[in-house]
């Protein structure tokens, strides 16, 4: 449904995207997964075709972005990061003029509007102004008002940004009954991993490249075992000294010692004996998706 | 059809809506050139020849504040969505310029209020070429702030333009004083200013004195000045981005 091959783009000499390339599928959630700076909206924003890549191609639905942007746009709901609603105006109002953008009219634009409102919970607040909404409410309108075309693919730029948690669950219930019922296919980018986690495959995006790509699953079981991170006083000699005696490859992060270790429980009673009095505090994780950056990369994602 | 006009409908009917959910947006418009208009015209014992100065100074606010919010609402609102729509970009454009110019015209005609203050009578029948002219002023100078603001990253850039470039045309245009007894370098700027034709176009409508530039000739600038920004609105609102306008 999208394909992205070789996307390179530049801001004068600073690179923002080198050689990305990847390619999903019908009906799934792609997720990019990156810190903030790492390409990601220069990415959404070409598959937006809100502008063109210095180099190499992308397509969805079988139409080029550059090329045929406007078939692109017929195929394609966006949902920004900002927002996109006329506060001024109320919800209806909102959707009615997205809808005349598309060129929906009549009874056929009141049906779509009644339908998407229905789906998302708004029925009630279609006379409220925008500007009297919560941002859960506000998000659920933003989507409200890119699927009223009915879109083949859902493009999510940071959709969650400033939500709450439990808003934060809502809109992925809401993202993963599109999947399921219309068989919408949604690329969304995010820095939060516990939405990264609820995607069906993810691509990791560090400095412009793409660093790994796979299932949630597939990309932890690339870690060997368990995640330990220690505190120390002085993390340098702690981590030459483990290093040595257990022939790990410790990492120093935020001057915490962080180390990938098979039966992490066996390695931390073995750590504390053979260093007596260097370990402040110890935490035995099962690798998240931030371990799996922090593995491919060096550095963390927030 | 239906694809062009129905988006450009929307916009246009968007701007009103906006602006009649905040009626106050008017004071502020209408207030200043009005004290300016009193200051000087009761200064100098001569209102009526301050009159069409302050009334495209009203238009000329009213334009400038409409299309300032294409900066804002390109980054965050309303704008990016049209951004990312298949409506053509030109309806876009012609929908946003005729709205925010709806918006200019309304104030002006608020403005055409305050003309017996200026000794000028307007019948039904002379209100017709007055309201069209203020209209044709209207959509100009909406164009103006339309292909300023484009490009624009800042509302401060706006304002700095503002000061340095609107205001000071507005004050070699005859709204101040006639181009027949300016001097040297200024005259010349007058000769070229285009609002120097949009303040005549309106003596000449209100039958006010001191219209230098001839009733044709300054319908004709007007209205050319106006197709050469819409055509260059359009012509920039239609450009590939690879540096995103949002």
């Amino acid at each position: 449904m999208i394909q992205v091959q070789n996307l390179t783009h530049r801001y004068g000499d600073r690179s923002a995207l080198s050689h990305v390339s990847f390619e999903v599928k019908k009906g799934e959630i792609f997720g990019l997964l990156g810190p903030n700076g790492g390409g990601k909206s220069t990415l959404f924003r070409i598959l937006a075709t809100m502008m063109v890549p210095t180099e190499g191609s992308a397509a969805i639905a079988g139409c080029d972005v550059e090329r045929d942007a406007a078939e692109v746009r017929r195929r394609v709901g966006v949902v920004f990061q900002t927002q996109s609603l006329d506060k001024a105006l109320t919800v209806e109002e909102n959707l009615r003029a997205q809808g005349h953008l598309h060129g929906l009219s009549g009874a056929v634009l009141r049906e779509r509007m009644g339908d998407a409102m229905e789906r998302l919970g708004l029925a009630d607040r279609r006379k409220d102004l925008v500007e009297t909404l919560s941002g859960g409410l506000r998000r659920r309108v933003e989507i409200a008002k890119a699927l009223l075309h009915r879109p083949q693919v859902l493009l999510m730029d940071e959709a969650s940004t400033g939500l709450d948690p439990a808003a934060r669950r809502d809109l992925s219930r809401n993202v993963a009954s599109l999947r399921d019922n219309q068989g919408v296919t949604i690329l969304l980018t995010t820095h939060i991993l516990e939405e990264a986690d609820r995607c069906d495959r993810l691509a990791l995006l560090h400095q412009g490249k793409i660093v790994k790509q796979g299932s949630p699953g597939e990309l932890r079981s690339g870690i060997g075992g368990d995640v330990v991170v220690l505190e120390t006083g002085d993390p340098a000699a702690l981590a030459g000294g483990i290093a040595q005696r257990f022939g790990a490859q410790p990492t120093l992060m935020d001057g915490q010692v962080r180390v990938e270790i098979e039966n992490g429980h066996r390695f931390i009673a073995e750590v504390v004996e053979a260093f007596p009095g260097a370990v402040d505090s110890v935490r035995l994780n099962k690798p998240t998706l931030e371990d799996v950056f922090v593995h491919e990369t060096g550095a963390s994602i927030e | 059809m239906s694809s062009f006009f129905l988006p450009a409908a929307t916009l246009w009917q968007r701007e009103l809506v906006r602006f009649w959910r905040q009626k106050s947006r008017v004071l502020g418009v209408v207030a200043s050139p009005l004290v300016f208009w009193l200051l000087i015209g009761y200064g100098s014992n001569d209102l009526a020849r301050f009159y069409s100065g302050a009334l495209v100074l009203t238009v000329m606010f009213s334009a400038i504040f409409s299309t300032i919010s294409i900066i804002e609402d390109r980054r965050e609102g309303f704008l990016l969505s049209m951004l990312v729509s298949p409506a053509p970009r030109s309806s876009l454009v012609l929908g946003k310029i005729l709205g925010s110019a709806t918006l200019a015209w309304i104030q002006g005609l608020i403005f055409l209020c305050f003309a017996p203050l200026a000794g000028v009578r307007i019948g039904a029948i002379e209100l017709v070429p007055v309201a069209a002219a203020i209209f044709l002023i209207s959509f100009t100078l909406t164009g103006l702030g339309f292909v300023i603001a484009w490009r624009m990253e800042s509302t401060a850039g706006f304002h700095a333009i503002m000061n340095l470039l609107l205001v000071p045309m507005w004050m070699v245009s005859g709204s101040l004083f006639p181009m027949a007894t300016a001097h040297g370098w200024v005259k010349a700027i007058m000769w070229v200013n285009p609002l120097t034709y949009s303040i005549a176009l309106m003596n000449h409508t209100l039958r006010l004195p001191n219209a230098a530039p001839g009733e044709m000739e300054s319908l004709a600038v007007t209205a050319v000045f106006g197709l050469v920004l819409l055509l260059a609105c359009g012509l920039m609102a239609a450009q590939k981005a690879t540096r995103s306008a949002a």
